[in-house]
C-alpha cells in the first residue's frame, strides 16, 4: 500500500499549515509560499503526468497554485490543504488539456464502457524491479510512456492515487465521482500497467535500451 | 474457501489496499503460492505501485521553484506593490508641481505671463538689472540686441519684471528657461 510521502500528516506541521492558512487570509499574502512549498513538487508531477509537457505542466502548476491562493478563503479545514490543491492543480490541467489539445482524440479505453473486467496477461516470468532503476532516464520515460497510453479517466485515478497517494476517498472527491468507480479504474489502471510494463521483466527492454551484454536496469 | 483466476484479478487491487475480507485475503495468498500467473500479477502490481509512487519518476525542471516564487510574488501582492507605486508616482508629482509652484510664486511672485507661450523662469537673481518695454512680453539684459519697441523701454529689477508677467528672453536670458536648456 503506498505511503504517505509528503503531506502533512504530522500535528505540529498541520497546526503550522493552519496558522498559515490564517495569516494568509488575514493579510500576510507573502506567507502563501511557504504554505504551498512543501507541495510544488508534487502540484507539478500532478500536472505533467495529466499533460506529459514539461512547459504545459509548469503554466498549468503555476495557474493552480495561484488559482489556490485566489481561492484560499474558500478551503475548508474538514479536507487537507495538500487534497484541496492537488485537485485544483487536476481541473486546471483538465482546462489546460482541453484548451491546448481539443483535436486530439483520447485513446479508445477512455470510455466508461470500457470499465469491465480485465484478464491480465500472461507473463511467468516476473521479478522485483528495484526503486533504483528509478536513476536511470530510459526508465522514467518507459513509465511515462506507459502512463501516457491509459485513457484520461484511469490515468486522473492512478496519479492521484498511487503517484499523489490520496486516500480512496479524497481520490473520489477530487474527481467527484464513487468510490466504487475509483476502484473499478485503479484496477484496471494498475493491470494495464503491469501488462505494459511486465515485458520490460522478460528483457525485451534490456536490448531495446542497449544495456550492457547480460545486465538489466533492475 | 477457494477463489478461481479470475476473482483474484479482480480484487488484486482491493489487496494491495487491503480493502478485502480476512477470508478471501488467506485465499488469495492461498492462490498465489501455486499460481504462477496470478503471482505473476501480484509482483508486476506491486512494482507498478511502488515504482510510481516513489517521486523520483517525475523530474522537476531545474529553476522551477524560483520561477514560482518570481510569479507568486507578482501576482501575490499586487495590491501592496500597487499602492506603493501609487505612492511614489503622487509624491513625486507633489515635489515637480511645488518646485514649480514654488519657482513661480514663493520667490518672484510671479503672476500671470503676458506671452501664453513664454516659459516659467527659474533661478533668475531677484535684484538683477533687466530691461523690459511697454509693449513687450519678455525681459532682457541690458545689451540684448532683440529688444523690441526700444523707444519705450525701461531698466527695473527682475523680482518686478517678473510680477509684471515678462519672461526670459530665450536668447539673452536661455540660461533661466530650464526647459529651454533641455532642448
Amino acid at each position: 500500500m503506498p505511503e504517505e510521502v509528503t503531506s502533512l500528516t504530522n500535528p505540529a506541521e498541520r497546526f503550522n499549515e493552519e496558522t498559515l492558512i490564517r495569516r494568509i487570509r488575514e493579510g500576510e499574502h507573502e506567507l502563501f509560499y511557504e504554505l504551498i512549498r512543501p507541495y510544488e513538487r508534487r502540484v507539478y508531477a500532478t500536472a505533467f503526468a495529466i499533460l506529459r509537457n514539461q512547459a504545459d505542466a509548469e503554466d498549468a502548476a503555476q495557474e493552480a497554485m495561484l488559482k489556490a491562493f485566489k481561492h484560499i478563503g474558500q478551503f475548508r479545514a474538514e479536507a487537507r490543504f495538500s487534497t484541496w490543491l492537488i485537485q485544483i492543480t487536476l481541473n486546471e490541467a483538465r482546462m489546460w488539456k482541453r484548451k491546448e489539445h481539443a483535436h486530439l482524440v483520447e485513446p479508445i479505453v477512455d470510455q466508461e464502457d470500457a470499465e469491465g473486467n480485465y484478464p491480465p496477461r500472461d507473463f511467468a516470468d516476473w521479478r522485483e524491479i528495484p526503486s533504483e532503476a528509478l536513476e536511470r532516464k530510459e526508465i522514467r520515460e518507459k513509465l511515462a510512456e506507459a502512463l501516457e497510453s491509459l485513457g484520461q479517466i484511469y490515468r486522473e485515478v492512478f496519479v492521484l492515487r498511487d503517484m499523489q497517494h490520496l486516500s480512496i476517498d479524497e481520490t473520489a472527491k477530487a474527481l467527484r465521482i464513487s468510490t466504487a468507480s475509483v476502484k473499478t479504474r485503479l484496477l484496471r489502471a494498475r493491470l494495464m500497467l503491469r501488462d505494459l510494463l511486465a515485458p520490460g521483466l522478460s528483457g525485451s527492454w534490456s536490448t531495446r535500451l542497449d544495456f550492457e551484454k547480460g545486465t538489466k536496469p533492475w | 474457501m477457494v477463489v478461481t483466476c479470475e476473482q483474484v484479478w479482480q480484487e488484486i487491487s482491493n489487496y494491495f489496499e487491503n480493502d478485502v475480507e480476512p477470508n478471501l485475503r488467506a485465499a488469495m495468498e492461498a492462490h498465489f503460492r501455486e499460481c504462477d500467473r496470478c503471482r505473476s500479477v501480484l509482483e508486476g502490481t506491486r512494482n507498478v505501485i511502488k515504482l510510481y509512487g516513489d517521486e523520483r519518476m517525475i523530474d522537476v525542471p531545474v529553476g522551477f521553484s524560483y520561477r514560482l516564487q518570481r510569479r507568486l510574488e507578482e501576482s501575490t501582492q499586487p495590491t501592496r506593490r500597487g499602492f506603493l507605486g501609487w505612492m511614489v508616482a503622487a509624491t513625486a508629482a507633489v515635489v515637480v508641481v511645488g518646485s514649480f509652484e514654488f519657482a513661480r510664486s514663493s520667490i518672484f511672485g510671479q503672476p500671470d505671463l503676458r506671452s501664453e507661450h513664454a516659459q516659467p523662469a527659474v533661478g533668475v537673481p531677484p535684484d538683477m538689472m533687466v530691461v523690459v518695454s511697454t509693449e513687450g512680453k519678455l525681459f532682457h539684459a541690458v545689451a540684448c540686441p532683440f529688444i523690441h519697441d526700444k523707444a519705450h523701454v525701461r531698466t527695473i529689477v527682475a523680482r518686478e519684471a517678473l510680477k509684471e508677467g515678462y519672461a526670459p528672453c530665450v536668447r539673452c536670458m536661455k540660461k533661466y528657461l530650464p526647459l529651454l536648456r533641455l532642448s
